[in-house]
């Protein structure tokens, strides 16, 4: 089946702006807040959200943190392979600071978990918020809900969500794939 | 996905290079994790493992002990010198009854070459061998390369010299084994006596001048002179003293080179013998460097190794 477009470039760069906006109106203008992106997807999410935060803060101190949950997975042992790990960057702790954490696509809640659990080893924040760019609503296997949403997708175990990049993919975009095999 | 092809690591004969990679590219990872402020992940909660020390060992004992207790591992030791061996018992009856208290992974150190081997056919646990007599000692190896790899970018091209008792050491042979397989280039230096016969079939040149031995490499491995294993006094060299003139390095010695080499030793240092006290603490020195990578390398191997126990 061909994919369906959930969001083309135009949208994917509203949708990342109101985000920013979003944030501002919560967070002002940075200086107790720090965004985590989690390993790998959520980092480039993590990244331009960041970067087009300096821009329109016209703040080049906002920090953003790369987070690696690989250690911290509840299915070690439970798949074929090793689960291969994603360098972590984090230069600086969360102690006493208001954290956003960021993923891609929200669907089980699972790497959540894993990211929260990931997080209390850089210190104890004083509060965690959850943004996501896609949010698999219904499909939720622990109960994990994002403050921050770019858009709600409902969906079926067999359709996979897709969130492309410029950096990475060429293109700025996320799609919904249905797999043949059910 | 990448995984490793072996269930145990019995000795760096055993690995491809791309295992050798994937073993580093995980330590990478771990190296990040033992530098945070809570250097601990969850990852072997939920398995056990036995520390078997049948022979002495200071810091790799310490160093598996950690690499254990970074992973959440559950860990139980055991040392030859209080236990039931003195009293007659085998190797695979006091294995048995420790792998009788549900034990996942086994850490073992002996005295006799193949043991780890032996164990690995014979008991249903994953088997790491810490060092099996003057056999293999590859935990070591590894950490030496991933050691020259984080000094000087890359491990092949690389010319690495092996200084000292190459007869005796599991060091040594596990250092070969694993430079080959990466790319470098091998050669070893030391007094006849103590150069096994088998060196030619590994593809070693010996280099019995050690001037001329450092004038050539990029690395010099300084082994420790194992005083234990020369069997009453110092059968194989006439003299500490002489053996200190002949191979010992020194800051003259350095000096008169006219480049710049990084400096190992695999420890303990028998600090004027092999290796004088103002090289050892110099800035070529990456010996203190080998001992931190030596608990991300041994909390990779572990990972790797665990992550292949099936479940129950």
């Amino acid at each position: 089946m061909k994919p369906i477009t959930i969001l083309n470039s135009e949208q994917f760069a509203l949708t990342i702006k109101r985000l920013c906006f979003q944030l501002i109106e919560n967070h002002e203008n940075f200086e107790e807040s720090v965004i985590v992106g989690l390993q790998p997807r959520g980092v480039l999410l993590a990244d331009r959200l960041a970067q087009s935060l300096r821009e329109i803060l016209k703040s080049p101190t906002i920090s953003c943190g790369h987070l690696d949950i690989t250690f911290y997975r509840d299915d070690f042992r439970r798949k074929e392979k090793p689960l291969e790990a994603s360098p972590t960057n984090m230069n600086f702790t969360v102690e006493d600071k208001r954290v956003i954490l960021v993923d891609d696509v929200l669907f089980t809640g699972r790497t959540i978990r894993s990211g929260l659990e990931a997080l209390v080893d850089f210190g104890r924040p004083r509060s965690v918020e959850l943004l996501v760019l896609i949010d698999r609503r219904f499909k939720r296997q622990i109960p994990v809900q994002a403050d921050y949403v770019g858009r709600w997708v409902d969906s079926i175990a067999a359709q996979r969500v897709g969130v492309e990049w410029a950096e990475s993919e060429g293109k700025d975009r996320v799609i919904m794939h249905t797999t043949d095999e059910q | 996905m990448k995984t490793l092809r072996v269930n145990h690591l019995l000795g760096i004969k055993d690995l491809q290079p791309e295992e050798i990679q994937l073993i580093f590219e995980t330590a990478d990872h771990f190296k990040e994790v033992i530098n945070r402020p809570i250097k601990k992940v969850p990852s072997l909660r939920d398995i056990t493992i036995a520390n078997l020390f049948f022979e002495n060992s200071t810091r790799t004992k310490l160093s598996f002990e950690l690499a254990e207790k970074r992973l959440s591992a559950d860990v139980v030791n055991f040392s030859s010198s209080s236990s039931s061996v003195n009293k007659g018992e085998t190797l695979i009856d006091t294995v048995n009854n420790i792998l009788a208290m549900k034990i996942d992974m086994v850490v073992m150190r002996h005295p006799n070459p193949g043991a780890a081997h032996f164990l690995s056919t014979r008991v249903n646990s994953r088997i790491v061998n810490a060092g099996d007599g003057t056999h293999e000692h590859p935990t070591q190896a590894l950490l030496d390369a991933y050691s020259i790899r984080e000094k000087t970018g890359d491990v092949a091209g690389k010319k690495v010299l092996i200084v000292g008792d190459i007869l005796h050491s599991r060091v040594a042979l596990s250092n070969i084994y694993c430079l080959q397989k990466l790319g470098a280039e091998v050669k070893v230096c030391g007094p006849s006596t103590l150069i096994p016969k088998y060196i030619k079939a590994l593809n070693v040149e010996v280099e019995p001048d050690l001037i001329k031995g450092l004038n050539w490499c990029d690395v010099a491995n300084m082994l420790r002179i194992q005083l234990e294993r020369q069997g009453g006094g110092h059968a194989y060299f006439p003299s500490l003293r002489e053996y200190t003139m002949m191979y010992g390095l020194n800051k003259e010695r350095l000096d008169r080179l006219n480049k710049e080499i990084t400096i190992m030793h695999p420890g303990p240092i028998n600090r004027g013998v092999e290796i004088t006290s103002d090289v050892a603490d110099s800035d070529h020195s990456i010996i203190l460097n080998q001992v931190e990578n030596g608990v991300a390398i041994r909390m990779a191997v572990l990972y790797l190794l665990a992550s292949k126990i099936e479940r129950p």
